[in-house]
Order: C-alpha cells, then sequence, then structure tokens
C-alpha cells in the first residue's frame, strides 16, 4: 500500500517574531518633496478665485495628508490649519458685512445703516448685503484659505526639524540655531507649568507685578541654565569643529547678495508688474541658480557629514514635479482662461470648469498613490 | 592619560577650586572623583576635557595633558575624539530628538564619513545596549535610558576617556545598576579610562580602582581606593563601618564586608525590636486617592494614613506614582478621591481651602526645590516667606538658624549649594508651621553630611509632632531616617511596613549594613555597633 505523502513545492520559511526595534516596510518622503509640491499647490490656488477649482484643489491635499501622514506630534497640525483657515473667511465676511465697500447687485438682505461722524472718515457700517459681495467675499478669503491649508498639509506630512536637517552645509549654523529655538518654546512651557504650580506651594499669595515676576524670574533662569547646558554639550561634542576659520571669500558674499537680490526683483515682477512675466521669470530663474552656487561655495568651509540623509528618489521626483505641473497648469489657464481663473464680480454666476482645472486637481492629488507608504509602527 | 601638571583653577572673589593639584591618571583606570558638596568635584571634571576654562571662564594655571593633548590649546571641540563628556543633566545636553540621529550627532560634527559613522552607531547601540530604543524619541526615555543615550552619544566618537558627572544620582536603585554595569563594561571591556564623579558613592565605589579626595582646600589626593577612602571625609556606610569596627582596611563591597565578617568572626546580638510606641493621632488620611493625567494612571485609588510624628519614606522606582502622590496630597494636583487633614478636632481637605491655608495643613518641598524662589537676596525670600505666612518678621531666618544653617543674608539664592537651598526652602515652607511636611527627593546634590544634618532636622520635627513624609531612591537615607516605609509600584502601593520589615526583607530596597548582616535584620552601622558582642 503506497502512501501519498504530499511535498511542500516551496519551503515555508516564517517571518522573526517582530520585536520592539523591528524595521518595518516603508518610509517617509523627503520632507523638501512634500514642501516643494506644497508650494506648488498654494501657488496654483494663489492665481485663481474659481470657487470649483479652490474646492477641488483643498480636497486633493487633503486626501494626500490623509493618506500619508505619521502618527507623529506635527501631523496633527492640519486641523489647527483647517480652523486658521475658517477664522480667515469668518473675519472677511465680517468685514464684508459691516463695512464692505461692495453694496451693488442682488440684494440679499439689509442690515441697520450708521454713518459714523465726519472724524471717523465718514464709513458707513451695515447697508444692503448683495450676493455678489458674499460670493466675492467667499471666493477671495477661500483663495487664502486654501493656500494655509496647502502650508499646513506641508507641514503635516513633512517633519520641520528633519526639513531643517536637510538643509545646505552654508546653511547649517542657521539651521542648528533654529532647530534649538523650535526646542526652547516647549520648555518654556513646561517650566512656566512647573514653577506656576510651585507658586501654590508657597500659599501664592502674592499679586500684580510680583506674581509675574515671582513666574518668570525661575522660568527665565531655568531656560539660561538649560541654554548654558546645552551649549556645553554641544562644545564638547565638537560643535563647530570643523568649522574653517577662513572667511567666507568676498566674491561669494557679493554673488549671494546680488542673488538674493535677484530674487527679490524677480518674484516682485512676476507677481506685481502685470505683462512682463518673462523678465520676471528670468531674474527669479537666475537669482535662484547664483543662490544655489553661492550656498555651495560657502558650504565648503564647513565639513560636516549627515547621518542617514533622508534619500532622494523617484517619489520625490514625482511629488515635486507633481508641484510644478500644478503651477503651469494654473498659469496656463490663467493665460488663457483669464474669466474662468477670476471669475468676473457682477453679475453673480456659477463658475466655470475647464476640464484643465480637473487635470490640475488630479496632478496635486498624485502623490497620494505615487508615494511609499511611511512605516506602520510611524503611521 | 590624564595628567594634571600643577593646575591651579580659580574664580574672581574667590579661593582657588584647585591649588597646585598634580596627578596622573593611567590608562583604563575607573576613577571616583569624592569631595564634599561644593569642593569642585564638577570644575575638576570640566577641566578635563577644557570646559574649563574655555567654556566656563575663570583661569586655569599649570597644565592639563590628555592623551598627549594639553586643553591650554585645545578647545573642547578639538578634544570630542578623546574625551566624552557627559553632565549632570544629560536631557539638557541632548541636541537632537531621536535616539539614533542623538548618537550620530557628535560624529556629525567630526565630519566623519557616513559609512563609518552608520557603522560605529550600530555598534554603539549594541555596546550600550539601546538597540531597541534607537527609534524612540528622546523625551519618551526613562531616566536610566537617558542617561545610557548620552553616553552613547559620547562613545560613538570613539574617545579614550569617559568623563561623567554624577550619572546615576537622579535614577532608582535598578536604573542605576544598569547604568553602572555598561560603565563597568566599556573599563573592562573595551579598556576606557573612566572619571566619574558621585555623591552615592555605595553605589560605585565597588567599581573604582582609585579615588580622587578633593578636601575642599584646593589640593587633590589621588591613590588606591581603599586607602583614600579610609581617610576621607565622605563616609559612605562601608567606610563608616570599617571605622567604627577599626578594621584596617575598607571593604568596596558588600561581599568583601561579607567576607570579612566571617573570616574575623564578628557575631553580632539582633538588635532590639522597636518598642511598640503608640502610634500619633491621625494626621494625614487618604482614601481611594487617584491621579491621571489623560490615559496615564499615576496613582491608581490608594488608601492609606499617616500619623503625626510618624516619619514614612515612599520609596519606588522613577515614574511609579511617588511625586505625583506628593502633590495629590499637598491638593496642587487635581487628584479623585478623599484626603482628610486633621488640625486639631478638625478636619480639612487640602483641595477645597485656598491655597495659603493648604500650605498650613500639608507643606511640600518639591523635586526642583529652586521653583519656589524668585527673589535676588536669602533676607529677601526670608522677609517675603514671613509676609506670606502672615508670621512675625524673623521667623523664616530663625528657622534656617535652627536648621543648622547660617546663610549670608546677602547672597543669592541661585549662587547657594545644594544643601544650603535645600534648608532655605525649608525653612520658607516650616514657617507656616504646617502639621505634615512633604520632602520629595532631598537627598539628590546632598552629601554625607548634609544627609545626617537632614536627618536630623526630620527627627526634630517630627518629636515635635509633625507628620513627615519623604520620597527617596536613596535607601541608605531611608534607613537611617525613617520609621515606616511605603513602597509604591504602578501606581499602587505594594508594600507599607515599618522601615525594618520593608527594606530587610528585599534585596532592592535593603541598605548595605542589612545585607552585609544578613539575615539579622540590621539597618545602620550604629545599630550593629550596639550588638556587637
Amino acid at each position: 500500500m503506497t502512501r501519498q505523502v504530499a511535498r511542500v513545492e516551496r519551503p515555508i520559511v516564517e517571518a522573526p517574531a517582530p520585536t520592539s526595534h523591528t524595521r518595518l516596510v516603508g518610509r517617509t518622503t523627503h520632507p523638501w518633496g512634500w514642501w516643494g509640491w506644497a508650494l506648488g499647490a498654494a501657488v496654483a490656488v494663489s492665481l485663481t478665485r474659481n470657487l470649483l477649482l479652490l474646492t477641488l484643489v483643498v480636497a486633493a491635499v487633503v486626501w494626500v495628508v490623509l493618506a500619508r501622514r505619521t502618527a507623529a506630534p506635527w501631523a496633527r497640525s492640519v486641523g489647527a490649519y483647517f480652523t486658521l483657515a475658517l477664522m480667515v473667511i469668518g473675519v472677511r465676511m465680517f468685514f464684508q458685512l459691516t463695512v464692505g465697500g461692495l453694496r451693488e447687485g442682488t440684494v440679499l438682505f439689509t442690515l441697520p445703516e450708521v454713518q459714523l461722524p465726519a472724524w471717523a472718515a465718514g464709513i458707513s457700517l451695515g447697508g444692503p448685503v448683495t450676493l455678489e459681495a458674499v460670493l466675492f467675499t467667499i471666493s477671495d478669503a477661500g483663495r487664502l484659505a486654501a493656500m494655509l491649508i496647502c502650508v499646513g498639509a506641508a507641514n503635516a506630512l513633512a517633519n520641520p526639524r528633519r526639513a531643517l536637517r536637510a538643509v545646505p552645509p552654508a546653511l547649517y549654523e542657521l539651521s542648528v540655531a533654529v532647530v534649538i529655538a523650535l526646542s526652547v518654546a516647549p520648555q518654556l512651557i513646561e517650566s512656566g507649568v512647573r514653577v506656576r504650580r510651585a507658586r501654590r506651594l508657597r500659599g501664592g499669595a502674592s499679586r500684580g507685578w510680583r506674581a509675574v515676576t515671582a513666574v518668570v524670574i525661575p522660568v527665565f533662569e531655568d531656560a539660561i541654565d538649560r541654554s548654558l547646558l546645552l551649549a556645553a554639550g554641544m562644545e564638547s561634542r565638537g560643535y563647530g569643529r570643523t568649522h574653517d576659520q577662513r572667511r567666507v571669500g568676498r566674491g561669494t558674499s557679493v554673488m549671494l547678495m546680488g542673488a538674493l537680490m535677484c530674487v527679490t526683483l524677480g518674484t516682485f515682477i512676476l507677481l506685481g508688474v502685470p505683462g512682463s512675466g518673462r523678465r520676471g521669470a528670468l531674474a527669479l530663474g537666475g537669482g535662484v541658480v547664483a543662490t544655489v552656487v553661492g550656498l555651495r561655495r560657502s558650504g565648503r568651509r564647513l565639513a560636516v557629514t549627515r547621518y542617514r540623509p533622508d534619500p532622494w528618489g523617484w517619489p520625490e521626483a514625482v511629488v515635486l514635479g507633481c508641484g510644478a505641473t500644478a503651477i503651469a497648469i494654473a498659469g496656463w489657464l490663467a493665460h488663457t482662461q483669464p474669466n474662468a481663473m477670476l471669475p468676473p464680480i457682477s453679475p453673480a454666476a456659477w463658475p466655470t470648469l475647464h476640464p484643465a482645472m480637473i487635470v490640475l486637481a488630479l496632478v496635486v492629488a498624485i502623490p497620494a498613490v505615487a508615494t511609499p507608504l511611511p512605516p506602520r509602527d510611524e503611521r | 592619560m590624564i595628567r594634571f601638571d600643577d593646575v591651579t583653577i580659580s574664580y574672581p572673589d574667590s579661593p582657588p577650586v584647585l591649588s597646585h593639584a598634580s596627578f596622573i591618571i593611567p590608562d583604563g583606570d575607573l576613577v571616583v572623583v569624592v569631595g564634599r558638596t561644593g569642593t569642585g568635584k564638577s570644575t575638576l571634571l570640566g577641566a578635563i576635557n577644557g570646559l574649563v576654562p574655555h567654556f566656563t571662564g575663570g583661569t586655569l594655571s599649570g597644565d592639563v595633558v590628555v592623551n598627549g593633548r594639553s586643553t591650554r590649546d585645545h578647545r573642547p571641540r578639538d578634544l570630542a575624539d578623546v574625551v566624552g563628556y557627559v553632565g549632570q543633566n544629560p536631557l539638557a545636553g541632548f541636541v537632537t530628538d531621536r535616539v539614533e540621529d542623538e548618537i550620530a550627532y557628535g560624529m556629525e560634527q567630526l565630519g566623519l564619513p557616513p559609512v563609518t559613522m552608520r557603522k560605529r552607531v550600530e555598534e554603539t547601540l549594541d555596546l550600550m545596549n539601546i538597540a531597541d530604543l534607537r527609534r524612540r524619541p528622546l523625551l519618551d526615555l526613562s531616566g536610566g535610558q537617558q542617561q545610557r543615550v548620552a553616553i552613547a552619544a559620547v562613545l560613538a566618537a570613539q574617545p579614550r576617556v569617559l568623563v561623567l558627572d554624577e550619572p546615576t544620582s537622579a535614577l532608582d536603585p535598578t536604573a542605576a545598576q544598569d547604568v553602572l554595569a555598561a560603565i563597568t563594561t566599556l573599563v573592562h571591556d573595551v579598556g576606557l579610562t573612566v572619571v566619574l564623579a558621585e555623591h552615592r558613592l555605595e553605589r560605585v565605589m565597588q567599581a573604582a580602582d582609585q579615588v580622587l579626595w578633593l578636601p575642599g582646600d584646593g589640593s587633590a589626593e589621588l591613590g588606591p581606593a581603599r586607602e583614600v577612602l579610609a581617610r576621607a571625609d565622605v563616609t559612605p556606610p562601608l567606610v563608616e563601618l570599617s571605622r567604627t569596627f577599626g578594621w584596617p582596611q575598607v571593604p568596596l563591597s558588600v561581599r568583601e564586608a561579607r567576607r570579612h565578617v566571617t573570616t574575623e568572626g564578628i557575631v553580632l546580638d539582633p538588635p532590639h525590636p522597636e518598642p511598640t510606641r503608640e502610634r500619633g493621632r491621625t494626621a494625614l488620611q487618604i482614601e481611594k486617592l487617584g491621579v491621571r493625567y489623560g490615559d496615564v494612571l499615576a496613582v491608581n485609588d490608594v488608601t492609606c494614613d499617616f500619623a503625626s510624628g510618624e516619619i514614612t519614606a515612599l520609596m519606588g522606582r522613577n515614574g511609579a506614582g511617588k511625586s505625583s502622590l506628593m502633590w495629590a496630597l499637598q491638593g496642587a494636583t487635581a487628584s479623585s478621591g478623599t484626603i482628610s487633614v486633621t488640625t486639631g478636632s478638625t478636619s480639612e481637605d487640602p483641595r477645597e481651602v485656598t491655597a495659603g491655608r493648604a500650605r498650613q495643613l500639608v507643606s511640600l518641598v518639591p523635586q526642583s526645590a529652586a521653583d519656589l524662589l524668585y527673589l535676588h537676596t536669602v533676607e529677601g525670600e526670608c522677609a517675603q516667606s514671613d509676609r506670606e505666612t502672615e508670621s512675625s518678621g524673623g521667623t523664616t531666618a530663625a528657622i534656617l538658624t535652627r536648621l543648622g544653617a547660617d546663610l549670608d543674608p546677602q547672597r543669592h539664592p541661585r549662587d547657594l549649594s545644594e544643601g544650603q537651598r535645600l534648608a532655605l526652602v525649608l525653612a520658607i515652607q516650616l514657617a507656616a508651621s504646617p502639621g505634615v511636611v512633604l520632602l520629595d527627593e532631598p537627598t539628590r546634590g546632598l552629601d554625607y553630611a548634609m544627609k545626617a544634618a537632614l536627618r536630623t532636622i526630620l527627627t526634630e520635627l517630627a518629636a515635635s509632632g509633625t507628620c513627615v513624609i519623604v520620597s527617596t531612591h536613596d535607601v541608605e537615607f531611608a534607613a537611617q531616617a525613617t520609621t515606616r516605609t511605603v513602597v509604591l509600584a504602578d501606581g499602587d502601593i505594594v508594600a507599607d511596613g515599618t522601615t525594618r520589615e520593608v527594606c530587610t526583607s528585599s534585596p532592592a530596597f535593603a541598605p548595605q549594613v542589612a545585607k552585609i548582616f544578613h539575615p539579622l535584620p540590621v539597618l545602620t552601622v550604629a545599630e550593629a555597633a550596639r550588638g556587637l558582642r
């Protein structure tokens, strides 16, 4: 009698039991990738007042955030930016209803009118509220709100500290200062809470100025102590050791100054002077190139190295490319379809949706699928 | 390896901290720097890597040479690959926010190639046994883990000398063991030279090859641990024991002392059990007291009572809920359950009265005692304290004198030593004549003489009918100063009894004398001397 013995085709290798330091599949995308993408989206929405396009882009940005954010503390900040965005719209609406200058068109309702005396510049408060005014306010404030949400998205997706770690060497000392400043704020809050709690132990009887000094002085003393300890720690671990004592060459300095001026001028021309896009872009581009060269040259005197820098791979290129494409599409739309991008204020009309707008929103949404997932234990 | 050549260190307007000190610390030694508070231990440690005087100011004459490099023409940063320096508070010295990045930071500064860095980080993680912490935020680590990460962070640059300022003072006994084990590994297996200062000498003296004693007059005496400790003015229990019993040599560990006891045939009478004194009236009663922060349960429905005239030690590992319980007892932290403080015939809840009244009921000296001080002079603080408690002028100053601290009234509280500052805060808190006094970790930074003084103060307070509760990691202090011990773990009370029962029943909380004379429940050297046949 023969027995059939099942043969295992491929030996099954059991996965090792995960321990607390097992490295999990996945990685976070380079912080500068996210910042480039978010700034691209922000520039794109800054070119339009079309509510449909604004809504589409914000939806795309939020989708990307929800799909790729980690469980880290900074990832929760997107909610705060949403609140800020709503506040912007609310404040603008309040002023439009009370002070606002736009009073023509379809009247929705009329607020009681108050004429201020002549010394207050004769402003009149209240009056008729029109559909046009409300729509204009929502779309104009909505543009700013959408830009805020884009910046919030960058904050939520990229650890600000890691972003600062990846600056060119020339800005290294600056980034260290910023990182330390970032950590001082929570420390000040922590020691403030501790000292206030300690005040109660002494009865907390003092009031007024004395009560303020009673909290502020120990908190500041604490902060100074801490910063001295930190400085001692950094010094004894070799901070600034590779710093070449030579000064940055005069040529490099002049070049950097000129480059920054070019960047400023170019930005100003691009945004402020209509019809001179080419000259502006030229100045901006030239300035950026000169800045990069200058930073590289002045960065040579500091020989710090980077431990496990965030890799820059194709997902980052795609993310950055999405941001650039969004700007390009928005620019093309603004050039060829000005009425669709900036709908006329009156008469009030349903905003038109150009097919390229849908493409723009889709492009902004691409990073939600084109980037790797962060590791499971960080999600 | 380290050579001090006629070194004098001085700051303006004060006598020199070190004067004409010369010694040589050989390669591969573990040297413990001992001396009373304020004798310049930290200054000496800082001089090894040049922080003194490059960073702190002051003047240094003579020469300090480490591995052939003189601090005269090398700044601390130039010595980073020779000397690893870990300060008193490791958390304050962290530059980054993740364990792995922190370890790499020093190497980034040295400009090491990324491949080397990666390899060294892995080696260092394994050497300090912290591989499972690699991706953790530094703020989330426990005290012992932070200390080990701080050591790892300086080790990655592969220095030949490791300088540690009070590495185990803030830690509970178990975490201190972990850190000390790591340090001994570095000395024995890696061959590093280690120089460390430590107040809790009983924790580190067993590992010491040599002891560097700073008597306080500016001199420095380096010699074999046994010889120097026999003369030094710091007296950990083993030194006290050998001096009391007249042993020729100081045993450095419990094992040595036990062997000595056996070979010499020293036999003790069991200590007299405490006369069962009538317990004082209940001063403080808590029922189902709970403290939670968000979803963290710090204290879990604790029920307990404390009598007047009783000194209770509150022990348990870091994060066991000791501090939370103390703050809750004072009423300064929100808590659930009932607290009743009895004064005379009335009972009050410190959470329901004004802060001024609450401190008359329960007074707390917090762990960071300096938080309570904010004026420029000792005199000002005392006067402010009199005003706050509406007591007659000079009350606080009188208490301060009674505590044995005659401080210069014009001194700035920040300039006081740890012990003097503690005395000042204690005097301020006692000015309200509270019925219950709580002290959170008071022995941190105190030397043996100061601890003895604190013990006397607490005993006097208790004798006058005050209920005293001391939270501490210092088992030696608890054994000598307290009559009752409550052990907290995970927010629960896990042991409550006389200090003798609790401290002699488990090795983790047993003082060294109890370990030497096990199974006899002897707690202190004085008791052992009384029981000597």
